[in-house]
């Protein structure tokens, strides 16, 4: 065996009785693909898993767009009979449930996975194979949430989904039962891989990268990543309690056997309020990226980004019951949480002013992404001014369960959150996939997107304020509602035309890169953070060395300093401040099969829970071997061959040496692979060269 | 170096023990790791422990003399249950230590007591929640039973998997696959063994002895 | 600016062992804990047998049993899981999430009238 032959060197001589690799159960060999869909299912690269992530939040954009226009035909004329009321309310919810977890939260996710390791200098996340479950397990959540449709019918109570209501004398059928389940897998994803970014946030930092010498995207994800942490376990408890009334009788939200109707919205809420801000906050990140690059200037007020950030991850626990001023919890209660809110605009607005003055005296480019980020500075504040007013209680009173809601959720989710990611699309593509996104059809893409949207959502204030409803099926003749209804469906259709757009410049651009490839380059857009110091498509190994930090922006300072007057001059090209990529037999983690085997066994013990319980042990089994699998694993597979790069810090007599695993010392470099130029550095044995 | 960064501390064969110089902080991922985890799991108690508060003296079903905790509890009973359990955290505790000077087989015996007494634990808890519904307090009979049930019964799911847990590493040690390298390994999943305790602490302080 | 996180968190990448000089506690100090504990345990399980006890309103049996949960949580919390030698991460980060836990809880059972009415 491989590892009796390495020459070990003292620190590693094992010691009496330590573990010495093993197949896992003597069932599956350790998969080493590194290319073919094969290689994308055992992968456990963050970036692979950020593509991923973004692929799976654009198709579940795709359904939940459907939903939404199904909803707006509906909408358009008053007395619709298009669908009935019921299924009318598995469409809103499953638009909502839908658009906020298996595509916002997602999206973000792709971003933070993809860059956060990159933004701080690192290889791969702490816990990689951690972070290919977290992945498989949202997409496998996502997926059997919505087998409801075809098993049932959609989850109907809401995506808040407020028992009692949602219990099974008032919701029977399936539905509620997939949201539970559902949101639980996905629940656990997300914390799962809070606790991997935290880890990997505080401890795989390049050397010089002091925290508050970290990107700001990188800050507001690991504020993203700390609220999760801490409120997932919220919702979790929540739906446990609601699937224990459902399919085991509990009594937990029957009013009957004295239960409080208010406990479901207190848990949910509490869950709900930070959930909104980690829906914003990554989106918040891009935008500080996107914005000091268009400009040509440096973030303004960086510790201010860094601290509001802060002060919303905290201040976010503090205002949950805003969302219930009229349920009858008291008025104390509501002046209480009626004056937080207040406050809690207040690291917002910094943040917006912070923004507005890194573009005041720059240099700005409207390019796409910047487009969206402005978008997002615009639409936001929009969403947040109409938020101020809903911390007013008694004006909240009258708004609430109105379209007036519907409104600010919009402005500020999609208006904010929807329209960063967009622009981060277009700002990271070249970087991620080595070709850029068409420019000019982008702009067509932002002023339809933008159009559209206001189309649809401003006159929903209106129509909030003369009363319409929220959650009806229709509305009757002679309210008055018409004309805005029409308006904003036709901005929905309009919304949806921006999207075909965005199809079709992905598409495009792809062909005009096949057909005439130009690399982009590592920093088409002149940029200030580490990621940009890689070639582009970002190598598998990430960096060739690990850099040395020592600025807050760190790549910027390495193409730019000051001459003796103060003025800011060019020192270095972006290729020669770039790393080559060309390192070679550099250690990653090994590819992996046990996190897609455990992450498939949930959604079983889900479909067990509702319809057999033979498929909840078949579950439940799975999950226990292989959860003993992955655990018998090691992180990375003993027997793929992994001298170091020559210029790695371990390499004390500097011949490229002195790793551990180096087992013979020979450097030499393994042969560049696929055909559009990209370095695959997982130099896994693919003959048995030791033996 | 880099490598070293993205091994699980204490189950890799190159990583000797202690080797946290690789991270920024200076500690192993794994450990942070289990401390977040931590901090979110008593977000998760909490929120039991809050549904249980709220909802054990607002039962209206069932039968009449079983609405409340002080009808039910047989405190006694569960004082040694609890004694055995805080019993447990200490023989996990020298598990630990044992480790750490390389005495595998003290710790693999401290492993077992360690299961042994969660164990028995698990099973008083069995025995009380059986006499109960003997008396007629079952799951779904009313909110205090289902309050009560779910509360005690995650607890007890989280001292099962752990007792499971201990039943691999012991069977892992008479493999000889536990050695000195993986004391950290041992030492955090006695940092969820000792968790689990303290939530019983305030279990059985909050929900037994003042009903 | 950033050198007080610095000094908690590490400065990157220095040789920092792992702050362990306080050495592996011995079993001897395990034992003395866990008969500390022992003892509290006994003195919340005594309460139960005092005559009056029950009849206390309930603030009143808080006061008393809360200090010795409280004292026990800190005691298994400080020494066995060593929290109290460690790292100070670790202490922020768990203490975070009690901390947490019991503010968003508390204020909620507040929220839903749990307090006040006579238990």
């Amino acid at each position: 065996m491989a590892i009796v032959e390495r020459p070990a060197t003292p620190a590693l001589q094992l010691p009496p009785g330590a573990a010495v690799a093993e197949r896992p159960l003597g069932v599956f060999t350790r998969p080493t693909a590194t290319t073919g869909w094969r290689s994308w299912l055992t992968t456990v690269d963050h970036k692979r898993i950020g593509i991923m992530y973004g692929a799976a939040a654009l198709f579940f954009f795709f359904m939940g767009g459907v939903e939404a226009l199904m909803i707006r035909v509906q909408l358009t004329a008053p007395d619709s009979k298009l669908y009935s009321a019921d299924l009318y309310n598995q469409i809103f919810t499953m638009h909502g449930v839908t658009m906020i977890f298996l595509v916002v939260m997602p999206m973000g996710a792709a971003f933070m996975n993809y860059l956060m390791p990159l933004q701080i200098g690192a290889r791969d996340v702490a816990f990689p194979r951690l972070n290919a479950f977290s992945f498989w397990t949202f997409l496998f959540g996502g997926i059997f949430l919505n087998t409801s449709w075809f098993l049932g019918g959609g989850a109907n109570g809401g995506w808040f989904a407020y028992a009692p209501n949602t219990s099974v004398t008032f919701s029977p059928g399936h539905g509620m039962d997939f949201y539970a389940l559902g949101l639980q897998i996905t629940g656990i994803a997300s914390l799962v891989g809070a606790i991997n970014l935290i880890v990997t946030v505080l401890n795989m930092r390049a050397p010089g990268m002091t925290l508050m010498k970290m990107p700001v995207f990188t800050w507001m994800a690991f504020v993203t990543q700390l609220l999760l942490v801490f409120a997932i376990p919220v919702i979790s408890v929540a739906l446990v309690l609601l699937t224990l009334d459902r399919t085991f009788d509990a009594n937990f939200f029957n009013t009957a056997a004295g239960a409080d109707a208010l406990l479901w919205e207190h848990l949910f809420w509490i869950f709900g309020h930070p959930e909104v801000y980690i829906l914003i906050l990554p989106a918040f990140g891009v935008v500080s990226e996107i914005i000091p690059v268009f400009s040509r200037k440096p973030i303004f007020g960086y510790p201010f980004m860094v601290f509001s950030g802060i002060a919303i991850g905290f201040m976010g626990w503090g205002v949950w019951a805003h969302h219930m001023f009229a349920s009858g919890m008291g008025p104390i209660s509501v002046a209480a949480f009626s004056m937080s809110t207040m406050f809690i605009a207040v690291p917002t607005g910094v943040k917006i002013l912070n923004w507005l003055a890194t573009m005041w005296g720059g240099r700005i480019t409207f390019s796409t992404p910047m487009l969206f980020a402005i978008g997002l500075v615009t639409m936001f504040t929009i969403g947040g001014l109409s938020g101020v007013t809903h911390a007013v209680a008694p004006a909240d009173t009258q708004q609430t369960d109105t379209y007036y809601i519907v409104a600010h959720f919009h402005y500020v989710i999609f208006g904010g959150a929807l329209f960063a990611f967009l622009g981060g699309f277009y700002f990271w593509w070249p970087k991620v996939f080595g070709w850029i996104l068409n420019d000019k059809v982008g702009k067509w893409q932002f002023w339809l997107t933008l159009i559209g949207f206001n189309l649809t959502f401003g006159p929903m204030h209106i129509l909030g304020l003369q009363g319409m409803p929220r959650r009806q099926h229709s509305y009757k003749e002679g309210y008055g509602f018409e004309l805005w209804n029409h308006v904003a469906t036709v901005g929905a259709f309009i919304i949806a035309l921006a999207f075909l757009v965005f199809a079709y410049n992905i598409i495009a651009s792809w062909r005009a890169h096949k057909a005439n490839p130009v690399n982009p380059g590592p920093d088409p857009w002149d940029s200030r953070s580490l990621e940009w110091m890689l070639p582009s498509p970002t190598p598998a190994h990430n960096f060739d060395e690990v850099p040395t930090v020592s600025h807050l922006d760190e790549f910027w300072h390495r193409k730019y300093a000051e001459d003796e007057t103060g003025k800011v001059v060019r020192v270095a090209t972006s290729e020669e401040a770039a790393q080559k990529g060309d390192a070679t037999n550099v250690h990653l983690p090994s590819p992996s099969y046990w996190p897609l085997v455990l992450a498939a066994a949930l959604p079983l013990i889900g479909y067990g829970l509702i319809f057999s319980p033979a498929f909840a042990v078949v579950g439940g089994i799975t999950v226990l071997l292989a959860a003993y699998g992955w655990g018998l694993e090691p992180a990375d597979d003993p027997e793929a061959h992994h001298a170091h790069a020559a210029h790695d810090e371990h390499d004390e007599h500097g011949d490229g040496d002195d790793g551990p695993g180096d087992d013979d010392g020979d450097d030499s470099p393994e042969p560049k692979d696929d055909d559009d130029g990209e370095v695959v550095a997982a130099s896994v044995k693919e003959s048995s060269d030791d033996e | 170096m880099s490598d070293h960064i993205l091994t699980l501390g204490g189950v890799q064969e190159e990583q000797p023990a202690h080797d946290a110089h690789a991270t920024s902080t200076g500690i192993s991922n794994e450990k942070l790791a289990m401390w977040v985890f931590l901090g979110s799991d008593c977000l998760l108690f909490g929120a039991l422990i809050s549904t249980y508060l709220l909802l054990r003296h607002r039962s209206t079903t069932g039968p009449e003399h079983l609405r409340v905790p002080k009808d039910v509890f047989d405190i006694p009973f569960t004082s040694v249950s609890s004694f055995v359990l805080l019993m447990s955290s200490l023989t996990m505790a020298l598990a630990v230590g044992a480790i750490h000077r390389g005495d595998i087989r003290r710790c693999r015996a401290f492993l077992a007591t360690t299961a042994l007494l969660g164990a028995t634990f698990i099973g008083g808890q069995v025995y009380e929640f059986t006499a109960f519904k003997r008396e007629g307090l079952g799951f779904t009979t009313n909110l205090f039973g289902s309050a009560f049930y779910t509360l005690t019964g995650f607890h007890g799911a989280h001292v099962s998997i752990g007792i499971m847990f201990l039943l691999s590493l012991f069977v892992m040690s008479l493999r000889g696959n536990l050695g000195p390298d993986k004391a950290e390994t041992v030492e955090i999943f006695g940092l969820y063994w000792h968790f689990v305790d303290i939530v019983w602490i305030l279990i059985f302080t909050i929900v037994y002895l003042i009903p | 600016m950033s050198t007080d996180l610095q000094t908690h968190l590490g400065s990157p990448f220095e040789p920092h062992h792992e702050t362990h000089e306080h050495a592996h506690p011995s079993d001897k100090l395990y034992i003395v804990t866990a008969l500390i504990l022992a003892v509290i345990t006994a003195a919340e399980v005594a309460t139960y047998f005092i005559e009056g006890f029950g009849d206390l309103n309930t603030g009143a049996q808080i006061a008393i049993l809360f200090p010795m949960m409280i004292a026990k949580f800190v005691v298994v919390c400080g020494w066995f899981m060593h929290l109290k030698y460690d790292n100070p991460i670790f202490r922020r980060i768990f203490v975070f999430g009690l901390v947490l836990a019991v503010c968003v809880y508390m204020v909620a059972l507040t929220s839903l009238h749990l307090f006040g009415d006579a238990a």
